[in-house]
């Protein structure tokens, strides 16, 4: 870790000293509740507690279970702190700020962030929109600017945006392709990933067929169901648990200027995420840390085109210039910047992004089945066009 | 597998005009018919035979040696060639010419020449198969004499249907065998429905009609055919008091953007306050329904059954600035570039819904 700046005062304050999940399924038979718990008791005993020592929970507002049923369900009991995080995806690592600056502010002391759901065989994101009940509330409503012309799923969604990043760019469908593939790659190697031994190569992404075109099946993350938590301690506490602490270097959130729920298509420009952009800021200016100290990303990658302008945005090439640094290997474990050890959401689960923040707590503690040496600090991301949020997670100093 | 009945439109439905002694009445004529046979016994016209296996194995491309050969039958422990079990109701269909020539009620039985007639009278003059349910007993071949008899099962209440108001019509038909033994059963489900009520208009160009009537020119429908659309509703916007004024303006094929009345900066998506000059004061400006292609999307999968696919969805920049989300119409995916001048035309996909959709404006130029 190389300092530049003085860190903010949350920068240090918090630790993950615990992580926990389900198996990652297309149909876990099992209530989203009961996969709840199951993380949720699972990443507890990671930490070396108890049920009993938790006093808050941090989830997302997508999710459906309410921190009541998860703590009565567990044997956790009285809860001094309770909080919601909005905007699908997005949530993920601002779970991580929110469980961070409660204990850094001494309103809680062991707090447990979670994601569970039946992604795959419940509701499925992936089908859209289009025929679920709305409500006339801003957000509801929002909808009628998509859903009557027939732009009602995710990947539809970030097809606008990849169209235009091609055009200003030049950047190509292979150019996504390559995501696709280092994900797969390190899916490949994990025995928890859904596609474990089974890796493509580009001609298999381009062969893959059109969800919405610039988009391939290949572009677009499985759907899963499954549960992840976290467990979130002071970083002083962290030290007298079992497992090397995977200090929070910096938490950060972002909505950008005009935001909307995936269609922010009124910009001046829309090849860029201001929104990360911002998170960007924040967390370096939080850590003190630059581009060139982090030693690996974990980059939410819901549809590859987005992967790209994320690199852009957190410093780690110019404007334009990610795909010929994914090109280059950089992603790849031997990379400048090994990205998606566990494989990604295309590759491992889709959590909402909490997967993710697992697999950033490994690289620390040097446990990830892809470990790449020690990478020192570790970048993580959020849902993208969306607000969003990010975190550093880094070892004890 | 549609079509009309033969036979003149019947007269008015016993839901919409009839008086309520007489639509109760109708209902139990109609449910009068649960459970009676409407076709005895009936023989199929030939035996079971390779020629016919061997066409049908053809057409629907089914390349199971066991339909063909013999010696790759035997190897699957069956004593010789089978036929494929779909092909059950063929044996039993009366052939082409007896199809086209005698209007269904004369070919049918008895019962079923009256449930028809009963049908009409409620203004279900048109069909069309939704259901097909088989279970297989035992697999047929050559030489089987294949018979069928069909039972009324159900007959539904009346149901609003995209197609028009109509009902379900369940019968089981059992397949037999020359010595009696069953091979098959069928559930059949057939709506017949009245076209003239339809709940939205037909998917065969009442839209365009309509656009034409409305705005004296022809609309394209975005992303495909108007014969494309199976006729299902799209998605509705939510309407509230931030977004209404511009849905009740696309009514009336006026594409508006909203203008704040302070500083008077145009905004799209609408909001209810400016957010240059914070004024709650707004009015609304008409686009000159000029722009240009910002980025687009061609959608595939998945297949909302309102649109065709594949789907063109456009982000379109007015020339007054403001960017919308909208369909693009005239032009092929392959053939839309970012950049290409589109001018404003509208369709009318239902009776309450209005949208704008754009197409190259060489298009209007030539």
């Amino acid at each position: 870790m190389t300092r530049h700046d003085r860190p903010g005062p949350l920068s240090g304050a918090a630790a993950i000293a615990g992580i926990g999940a389900t198996e990652f399924s297309k149909d876990s038979g099992r209530s989203e509740l009961r996969l709840a718990c199951e993380a949720v008791l699972a990443a507890v005993a990671d930490a070396g507690l108890q049920p009993s020592d938790v006093d808050g929970l941090v989830t997302f507002t997508a999710d459906t279970n309410s921190e009541i049923h998860v703590a009565r369900s567990t044997g956790i009991g009285e809860l001094r702190f309770f909080s919601r995080v909005g905007y699908g995806g997005g949530a993920a690592c601002g779970t991580v700020q929110q469980a961070a600056m409660a204990v850094a502010a001494g309103v809680a002391d062991v707090v447990v962030c979670y994601r569970a759901f039946n992604e795959r065989s419940g509701v499925r994101y992936g089908l859209g929109q289009a025929d679920r009940p709305t409500d006339t509330g801003a957000d509801g409503a929002a909808y009628s600017w998509m859903t009557p012309f027939g732009l009602s799923t995710p990947a539809q969604w970030v097809a606008m945006f990849a169209r235009r990043y091609m055009h200003e760019y030049g950047a190509t469908s292979e150019d996504f392709g390559r995501v696709a593939v280092v994900d797969r790659r390190h899916a490949a190697t994990n025995p928890a990933a859904w596609f474990h031994g089974r890796p493509i190569t580009l001609a298999d992404h381009q062969a893959s067929r059109w969800i919405a075109e610039p988009l391939r099946l290949l572009d677009c993350c499985q759907e899963t169901d499954g549960g992840q938590a976290l467990v979130v301690v002071s970083a002083e506490r962290a030290r007298d648990l079992p497992h090397p602490p995977a200090v929070v270097r910096a938490a950060a959130q972002g909505s950008g200027a005009d935001q909307h729920m995936m269609t922010s298509y009124y910009r001046p420009s829309i090849t860029g995420i201001p929104e990360l952009g911002l998170v960007g800021r924040e967390l370096y200016a939080q850590s003190g840390l630059r581009p060139d100290d982090v030693g690996a990303a974990v980059l939410y990658d819901h549809f590859t085109p987005l992967v790209l302008p994320q690199l852009e945005e957190l410093g780690f090439c110019a404007r334009g210039e990610a795909r010929h640094f994914i090109a280059d290997g950089h992603l790849e474990l031997g990379g400048r910047l090994p990205c998606n050890t566990h494989g990604g959401q295309l590759g491992e689960a889709y959590l909402h992004g909490m997967n993710g923040i697992a697999e950033a707590v490994r690289l620390v503690r040097g446990t990830s089945v892809n470990q790449p040496g020690a990478p020192g600090d570790v970048i993580v991301t959020a849902g993208t066009g969306v607000p969003t949020s990010g975190l550093i997670l880094g070892p004890d100093a | 597998m549609s079509g009309r009945t033969g036979g003149p439109a019947a007269s008015a439905a016993p839901g919409s005009a009839a008086p309520g002694d007489r639509a109760g009445d109708y209902e139990e004529r109609l449910q009068a018919f649960t459970g009676r046979e409407l076709t005895p016994l009936r023989p199929g016209p030939d035996p079971v035979n390779l020629p016919m296996i061997r066409h049908w194995a053809e057409a629907m491309e089914d390349g199971n040696p066991v339909h063909l050969d013999e010696a790759a039958a035997r190897a699957t422990g069956r004593p010789g060639v089978v036929a494929p079990a779909s092909m059950v109701q063929v044996w039993t269909m009366p052939g082409y010419a007896a199809t086209v020539t005698a209007p269904s009620r004369d070919r049918a039985g008895e019962v079923y020449g009256e449930l028809l007639a009963l049908l009409e009278e409620g203004g279900y003059t048109s069909v069309v198969a939704t259901d097909s349910e088989f279970e297989f007993r035992r697999e047929l071949v050559p030489g089987d004499r294949v018979g069928v008899e069909e039972v009324v099962e159900s007959v539904s209440p009346e149901k609003t249907t995209a197609l028009g108001a109509g009902r379900f019509v369940t019968t089981l038909k059992t397949y037999r065998d020359g010595g009696g033994e069953v091979v098959a059963v069928q559930r059949w489900r057939i709506l017949w429905f009245d076209p003239a009520r339809r709940r939205t208009p037909a998917p065969d160009g009442g839209a365009r009609e309509r656009a034409g009537e409305r705005a004296g020119k022809p609309a394209r429908e975005p992303g495909g055919t108007p014969a494309g659309r199976s006729g299902a509703p799209r998605p509705r916007p939510a309407l509230n008091r931030d977004n209404a004024f511009w849905f009740e303006a696309a009514r009336e094929h006026r594409l508006v953007i909203q203008r704040c009345a302070g500083c008077e900066t145009l905004r799209h998506p609408p909001g209810p306050c400016c957010p240059r000059c914070g004024s709650f004061d707004w009015d609304t400006v008409e686009a000159s329904g000029r722009g240009h292609v910002y980025s687009y999307v061609v959608n595939h999968h998945p297949r909302h059954p309102a649109f065709a696919f594949p789907l063109l969805v456009a982000l379109v920049e007015l020339a007054e600035g403001t960017r919308l989300i909208t369909g693009l119409a005239g032009v092929a995916p392959e053939a839309v570039e970012i950049g290409m001048p589109v001018v404003l035309d509208w369709i009318d996909p239902d009776p309450d819904l209005s949208l704008p959709v754009f197409r190259p404006a060489e298009q209007e130029e030539q």
